[in-house]
This record gives structure tokens, C-alpha cells and sequence, in this order.
């Protein structure tokens, strides 16, 4: 496969990696860093792309595990703090005037998400894939991906719901 | 768009079972102008899923060019290369497994009667030599 024909069947669906990735790695330039990777392994084995009769979907299974992966890897070279109990109105306040915006709270409500929910709000309400797909590609049950989707969803709405009535967290 | 219709989707879609066209449906009416006072709450998320749709990987993607041939393929033209010269020039033979004792010992004695006759035409050289040196005489003179 030529360098054109590879960009070729990477082009619609790079964009899909790069907001999967950067929904689990939250910064930018770690998610560009990451679907750079998921791409130029995919390009390295390009001979055997043919015989994938998905190539979306596998280059969409390899961005989730390579960020899982960097997840895990970078929670475990850094202390996470135990506590969280000592967060003081300032911070609150300040975090209020952060996420001002509606959209940013719920990006910030989002990152808040476990990881599966995460992962199936992102792939069923901003990418649109349908249930079988999202089966397949998070080796999910379609029962618990539907469950896992439900609950996402009302725990966005929940938490908008607090902020609309009350305006603070 | 009914509203009583959109309510109603609202409600599977928070149990997750409505399809992917009718949450496109549910998108697209919460991306108009008029949503109504007591649906005006979920209006974000929507919005906030379409957007984030929007957003591009821009950054360049270093693919390098294929090698046209796989790696053994030098080795081996190498190899081709070395086999070729081997047979091209010509091997060092060996002068006593070609020819007899007695053609060498004849072929000595000629080479032997060359260099003598032509030791001897180049003492006739010499007397060459002494005519220059008269010569140079008269020329540094003038």
C-alpha cells in the first residue's frame, strides 16, 4: 500500500481517534501524541491492513487500549494524592469561574465519568457508532454497554441538573 | 417536531434505547433557536456533543517512504556482485601444471638470448651519450 493509498483510508476516521484519545488523556497534546502513534503503527504494518476487513474499527480498538495503556503507566510512575477532602470554598469558586461555560462543565462533568462511561458516551453520543459496534470494539456485552450508556447519561444530566438549580457544585 | 415526540425521546434516551437516528433527531432539535423553557436544561449537552464532534487532528503525520525493496535484497545484490567478479577475472594460474619442464626451460633460454642481445644494444647507447656531450659543447658555446 502506497503512502497516498494509506492516507487515503486513514483520512476519515483519524479525526474519531484523535477526540477518542483526547477524551481519555484529557490534554491535547498528549491525545495528538497518542493518534500519532495508533497511526504511524498502523502505517508499519500496512501490508496486513488489507486483511483487516475494519480498519476503523481496529485503529479505534488500538487508540483505547494505547491510551488505557499510558493511563495505567502514568498513574503508576506518579503519587496520587489520597486525600480530597480538604478542598476549601477558593477552589471551588475559582473552579466555578473556569467552567463557566455550560459546554466546559460538561466536558469537565465527562472527565469526571469512569473510564468505560467514558468511553461509551464518546463513542455512542459524539461519534455516533451504533450498539454492535461499540460492543465489539470495548469486548463488552451489548446488555452492559446499554447499561453503561444509560448511566452515563443521567449522571451528565444529574450534575447539570445541580448546576442549573443551585449554580455552584 | 412534536413536542410531546421529543419528550418521549428524552425519556429512552436516558435508558439508552433509542437509535442513532433519533438521537440525531434529538440533536437537531436541540440545536434550533426555540427550545422550549422546561427543555432549555439539556440543550448543553447536546450542543456540547455536536462540537466536540468538530474538533480535527491537525498535526502533520511523519510517514516515511517505503523501501521499494524488502532488506535481503541488497545483501543478496552484494552477493550477486561478489560472484561476478570472481568469475571475471581471470584466475593466477599455475605456469608448472600448464605447460611441461621442457617448454619452461626453453622459454627461459629465449628470454635469457632477449635480455643479452638487448643488453647489448643498450651498450651501443652509450657511444650515443659521448656524441651528446660533444655536441652540447659547440650549442653552450654559441
Amino acid at each position: 500500500m502506497q503512502q497516498s493509498d494509506f492516507l487515503h483510508v486513514v483520512m476519515p476516521f483519524k479525526d474519531k481517534l484523535f477526540r477518542l484519545a483526547k477524551r481519555l488523556l484529557v490534554s491535547k497534546e498528549e491525545a495528538e501524541d497518542a493518534t500519532q502513534e495508533v497511526l504511524l503503527k498502523l502505517w508499519s504494518k500496512n501490508k496486513l491492513m488489507d486483511s483487516y476487513n475494519n480498519v476503523e474499527a481496529y485503529a479505534m480498538m488500538m487508540t483505547k487500549n494505547f491510551c488505557l495503556d499510558r493511563l495505567k503507566s502514568k498513574q503508576a510512575s506518579h503519587l496520587k494524592l489520597v486525600h480530597t477532602n480538604y478542598e476549601d470554598n477558593n477552589i471551588s469558586l475559582q473552579r466555578q469561574m473556569e467552567v463557566g461555560d455550560s459546554l466546559a462543565w460538561i466536558e469537565k462533568i465527562m472527565d469526571d465519568l469512569p473510564d468505560q462511561q467514558k468511553l461509551v458516551l464518546q463513542l455512542r453520543d459524539v461519534e455516533q457508532y451504533e450498539y454492535e459496534e461499540i460492543s465489539d470494539l470495548l469486548e463488552m456485552k451489548p446488555v452492559a454497554v446499554r447499561v453503561a450508556l444509560s448511566r452515563a447519561r443521567k449522571t451528565v444530566r444529574e450534575k447539570l441538573m445541580q448546576k442549573h438549580k443551585h449554580g455552584i457544585v | 417536531m412534536e413536542l410531546y415526540n421529543i419528550e418521549k425521546l428524552l425519556q429512552k434516551y436516558f435508558e439508552a434505547t433509542t437509535t442513532v437516528a433519533e438521537e440525531e433527531m434529538l440533536r437537531n432539535f436541540f440545536l434550533q433557536e426555540n427550545v422550549p423553557e422546561h427543555l432549555q436544561q439539556y440543550a448543553p449537552m447536546f450542543q456540547y456533543f455536536s462540537v466536540e464532534k468538530e474538533e480535527r487532528f491537525t498535526k502533520e503525520l511523519p510517514l516515511k517512504p517505503k523501501r521499494k525493496f524488502p532488506k535481503w535484497v541488497s545483501v543478496a545484490a552484494v552477493a550477486v556482485l561478489l560472484v561476478g567478479i570472481y568469475f571475471t577475472v581471470p584466475m593466477t594460474t599455475d605456469l608448472e601444471s600448464e605447460y611441461t619442464q621442457e617448454e619452461i626451460a626453453s622459454a627461459q633460454e629465449a628470454f635469457k638470448l632477449l635480455a643479452y642481445n638487448f643488453n647489448k644494444g643498450t651498450k651501443q647507447l652509450g657511444y650515443l651519450e659521448e656524441f651528446q656531450k660533444t655536441t652540447d659543447k659547440f650549442l653552450i658555446k654559441e
